[in-house]
């Protein structure tokens, strides 16, 4: 008998990580990220959360390179007095805790959909892929930026703000889970006639059991594919929500709501205040789309057309 | 025999019709209903009419006036009633009728969309044709490597580059607003930026931004559609026959790419339109979704249920139109329903 670890080492997978250079540096920079991420509170040289740790003395002040740059501030402050590395540190956790979030609760929603209409079948499937044909005819944003309008004016810009985190968690989850229902739904129709199946049927297991324990396991490497995908289009949504005034308060920030806060800093020439929360959201998002490409192609190289 | 066939496809055909505008009323009825349980339960009629200066008395009196104290449904149906019509409640931002504010915003909107729908293409089919047929150039390689940044860039922040570059850096084209604009039918509905220098630069950093997010899936999908019809039989044939590479290329695989480019194309111009609000917000552009985000902010519940139920109807009438279109060109879609 081989150990997991000793298949994982001879396997293909593996084998096709190593060979591509793309893919490898980019899951070194997406664990440094995550890395960041987590251990942000330990690691930043403050804490932008805590108001006592501001001064409004300390700001705008540029990177540490340029004229009046101070090597206390390595990236330079905000408009409010706050370290700039901090507040990526620490928007980066908010935006990937978000993404995670409402990519869990898509997958969740979308299994559990896509998986009893492509085992149930008949009428079951007929009117739940008809819900998902109609919500995908609407854009997800669209969707989102809706959902998200709609919960502000209900509760209120103060309760909103307090409920962010949650509330953006569910808005994205809700706006985008056709794409896993279809998926799984797919899958599942070419699962469910295997001769696994039938002996699970003829044993007598009950239908919830075969679902879940016996064609989900068999039908999760498509969603593997898209799951990756949805987390860099999560952190996008929640980017474009926060910057839109639907997302995280300029007290607590993601990513998005930083560049929203810096935007009207690049008329008066503190460019690194909207500058640097960007081009770190473009970075962390594209490592996930190379990375989301190559997983595409290795795991079920049929689909590359996409 | 050929004539029973025939007429069973047509049944087929109607059948599927009706079934598809079936589900357009249910998708409007239910676009309706949460618009009115927001107007119902959050929105203030009272003051969009009248304002804030009124007694208390006087409030209930107008409320029971206006049949504000009736039952949830017989509320809902007047709604409705009212909403067919045109009669979309008043917008106390702009003291106007709701939908007349709309229909004035949109234009700026929908200028947005014709401009980068035309960036879009006179840059991506050129780029894709000549990145599929020859793949190894150094050109298609920046292409390709280019694209999946494109992809990860957000609109927002793309446009807060080309504004630090081009108006703050450079100070060559300005970075909000309109600019001049023309009345284009002369009674103040259509104000174009079309037909003076000034509103075109203004359309250029907005139009470039929008188009941005879009560009590199479209030189994607044309260069794969393109490498696969270039596969084909036919085109062997083609070449078999000794037609000029333009020939082959141009009028024999260029032209079969087409289709499924096209279909996506309408797809994607609705997503482009969700980041029209994203655009609208750096640019300060006055279109609708500058429009919306202001009925947002200050809380004003009927434009904002106006917006969402005009938006919610172009949607379902476009995807109606395109999917009853699609039935008659392709008929696995129509059988596909009927189980």
């Amino acid at each position: 008998m081989k150990t997991k670890l000793q298949k994982f080492k001879e396997s293909y997978f593996l084998y096709a990580f190593k060979r591509d250079r793309v893919a490898m540096a980019s899951f070194i920079v997406l664990v440094i990220f995550l890395i960041l991420a987590i251990t942000a509170p330990w690691i930043s040289p403050m804490n932008p959360y805590d108001a006592e740790n501001i001064d409004i003395m300390n700001s705008e002040i540029p990177p540490m390179w340029m004229a009046d740059g101070s090597s206390e501030f390595i990236l330079g402050t905000d408009n409010m007095g706050r370290d700039m590395l901090s507040t990526m540190f620490y928007g980066l956790r908010t935006s990937i805790i978000i993404g995670l979030g409402a990519v869990a609760l898509q997958a969740f929603i979308g299994v559990v959909l896509g998986l009893s209409a492509g085992y149930l079948g008949g009428k079951t499937d007929a009117i739940l892929m008809r819900i998902a044909d109609i919500q995908f005819s609407f854009p997800y944003l669209i969707m989102a930026i809706f959902i998200a309008a709609i919960f502000q004016v209900a509760f209120g810009v103060g309760s909103y703000e307090r409920l962010a985190v949650p509330l953006l968690t569910i808005i994205i989850g809700l706006s985008n889970w056709p794409i896993f229902a279809r998926t799984i739904r797919a899958s599942v129709m070419g699962e469910k006639n295997k001769e696994y199946v039938e002996a699970a049927r003829v044993i007598g297991f009950p239908k919830f059991t075969i679902m879940f324990r016996h064609v989900l396991p068999n039908s999760l490497t498509s969603v593997m594919v898209i799951f990756t995908i949805q987390v860099a289009s999560a952190v996008q949504s929640e980017a474009a929500l926060s910057f839109l005034g639907f997302g995280m308060p300029v007290t607590r920030p993601s990513l998005g709501s930083l560049i929203r806060a810096g935007q009207e800093f690049i008329f008066s020439g503190s460019w690194w205040i909207t500058i640097f929360p960007g081009l770190w959201l473009v970075i962390f998002v594209l490592v996930i789309n190379l990375l989301g490409d190559w997983l595409r192609d290795v795991l079920n190289p049929k689909l590359y057309k996409g | 025999m050929a004539v029973s066939k025939f007429g069973k496809i047509e049944n087929h055909m109607f059948a599927f019709i009706i079934r598809r505008i079936i589900q357009a009323l249910l998708v409007m009825m239910i676009i309706s209903l949460v618009g009115f349980a927001i107007k119902n339960k959050i929105g203030d009629p009272v003051r969009d009419l009248v304002g804030e200066r009124v007694t208390p008395g006087e409030r209930a009196e107008i409320a029971d006036n206006m049949g504000l104290n009736d039952p949830f449904l017989i509320q809902y149906v007047r709604f409705v009633k009212h909403a067919v019509k045109g009669d979309l409640g008043r917008s106390f931002l702009y003291n106007k009728p709701a939908l007349e504010v709309i229909i004035k915003h949109a234009p700026a909107t929908i200028e947005l969309l014709i401009g980068s729908a035309l960036i879009i293409i006179l840059v991506s089919l050129p780029l894709g044709v000549y990145s599929a047929l020859k793949p190894r150039s150094l050109l298609s390689r920046f292409t390709m490597s280019f694209s999946t940044l494109g992809v990860s860039m957000p609109v927002f922040f793309t446009a807060i580059l080309l504004i630090y570059l081009f108006a703050v850096n450079l100070q060559v084209l300005p970075s909000y607003g309109r600019g001049e604009t023309v009345d284009l039918f002369g009674n103040g509905y259509w104000n174009t930026g079309f037909l003076t220098i000034d509103g075109l630069k203004h359309l250029i950093l907005p139009c470039i931004s929008l188009s941005s997010i879009m560009l590199p899936l479209f030189i994607r999908l044309i260069r794969s559609e393109m490498m696969e019809v270039l596969e084909t039989e036919y085109i062997k044939y083609a070449w078999a026959k000794g037609l000029s590479p333009a020939r082959v290329w141009l009028i024999h695989a260029f032209k079969n790419t087409l289709l499924p480019v096209v279909t996506v194309f309408g797809v994607q111009m609705g997503l482009t339109f969700a980041f029209t609000i994203l655009t609208e917000l750096v640019f300060q552009w006055q279109g609708m979704g500058f429009m919306f985000l202001e009925a947002v902010q200050r809380a004003d519940t009927s434009l904002l249920v106006a917006y969402l139920v005009v938006v919610g109807s172009v949607f379902v009438l476009v995807n109606t139109i395109v999917d009853i279109l699609y039935g008659f060109i392709n008929p696995t879609v129509r059988i596909a329903g009927t189980k």
